[in-house]
């Protein structure tokens, strides 16, 4: 009664699980070495704000700044790099040397968030000041209508004020080397 | 240790009769909107709204300062008269579809929210689908003569040879038990 091919049916059902469980092993491998190199991040929030124009708003002086707002980056005719930072964030001081190498291949606009105007100059007169328009955000309200989570947070804007490009996380010199300066050239125009 | 024990249950007993009722506290009373109708409408709209700094809890739940910006975001907007909808558009538009703990049913999530249906439809299936073809099967065919002789001779031998007969009860159960399993032993 039992043929080779009930047999063979049979053997195939019972490796079934077994080959779920494999895909499944497979699927968590995939995601935790994507994990580690970098290329999958579940924590990532992406800002849907991606190729939109900017958010309404603005945002008073810091001194020894200027203040600015959405009418400024829509006026805009040469792409510029807004950075959000504050003087109480660590991975903020961290990125300074940073972008005081950054502002001599592009424009950079602060935006102080959620700090004392004497407490973010008295950052920026202790590690210097890459930002040539500085605006400052007291409450986090212009934080959350360009939806930020934290600090420090980049966006590369376009001329006409368009978002490009965001990152969530300091930047670092192989991020503005491969991908942020090669982007911002694109938009120049000629 | 039994004094612990009970102590231990009774803490437990209490926090989870409270607890509930604390999950969906403000950090400052002065946050509430004064109206608690509104003030329900604004928390159940919170509770839909994941901090992105803690990303498991809802803004409602968490206590960082963004979390507690955007419980006065949404209070603002209550106390304005905008639906839920609005509200949640706004947020949405700002931080994306990540900040609503329960995903939107779109085009993207169908699976996941189709998901748990598909999954008694595909199983229901199959169920009917063993069951229609096992009752489709023939009876097995009687035994053969060598068959009947060679069974007689095996159990006539069986209380001789009693560690193999209770190693195996199944072997001396009823012949079509597994009608497939039969031929094997031939």
């Amino acid at each position: 009664m039992t043929t080779p091919d009930t047999t063979t049916r049979r053997r195939l059902l019972m490796a079934l699980p077994l080959a779920g469980a494999g895909a499944v092993g497979v699927a968590f491998w995939k995601m935790l070495s994507g994990m580690e190199q970098g290329s999958f991040n579940p924590h990532d929030i992406h800002a849907p704000a991606l190729n939109r124009p900017v958010p309404d708003f603005t945002t008073p002086d810091l001194a020894p700044g200027k203040g600015f707002g959405t009418a400024d980056l829509r006026g805009l005719t040469q792409p510029i790099v807004l950075n959000f930072f504050a003087s109480w964030c660590i991975p903020c001081l961290a990125e300074m040397p940073i972008l005081m190498t950054l502002k001599e291949q592009i424009p950079l606009w602060g935006i102080a968030y959620k700090d004392k105007p004497e407490d973010a100059a008295g950052f920026l007169r202790h590690s210097g000041n890459p930002f040539s328009r500085l605006g400052l955000d007291q409450d986090g309200r212009v934080g959350i209508e360009w939806g930020i989570s934290g600090v420090p947070e980049t966006f590369l804007i376009g001329p006409g004020g368009v978002i490009r490009w965001h990152s969530a996380a300091p930047l670092g010199e192989d991020t503005i080397r491969d991908t942020l300066i090669p982007l911002a050239r694109t938009l120049k125009t000629p | 240790m039994n004094w612990l024990r009970l102590a231990c249950a009774t803490a437990l007993g209490f926090y989870l009769a409270v607890a509930p009722g604390l999950s969906f506290a403000v950090d400052d009373p002065s946050e509430m909107l004064p109206d608690p109708k509104a003030e329900a409408r604004a928390e159940a709209i919170g509770a839909q709204l994941r901090c992105l700094v803690c990303q498991n809890e809802s803004i409602e739940d968490s206590s960082a300062g963004l979390a507690r910006d955007l419980r006065r975001v949404v209070r603002e907007h209550v106390a304005k008269g905008e639906n839920s909808q609005q509200i949640m558009d706004w947020m949405v538009s700002r931080y994306g579809n990540f900040i609503r703990l329960r995903p939107a049913f779109s085009f993207g999530t169908v699976l996941l929210w189709g998901m748990p249906v598909l999954a008694v439809l595909l199983g229901t299936g199959a169920a009917v689908l063993f069951y229609r073809r096992r009752a489709s099967q023939p009876p097995p065919a009687p035994l053969t003569p060598e068959e009947e002789a060679r069974l007689a001779s095996l159990t006539a031998r069986a209380p001789q040879d009693k560690g193999s007969a209770d190693e195996h009860p199944a072997d001396t159960g009823p012949a079509d038990r597994d009608p497939t399993g039969k031929g094997e032993n031939v």
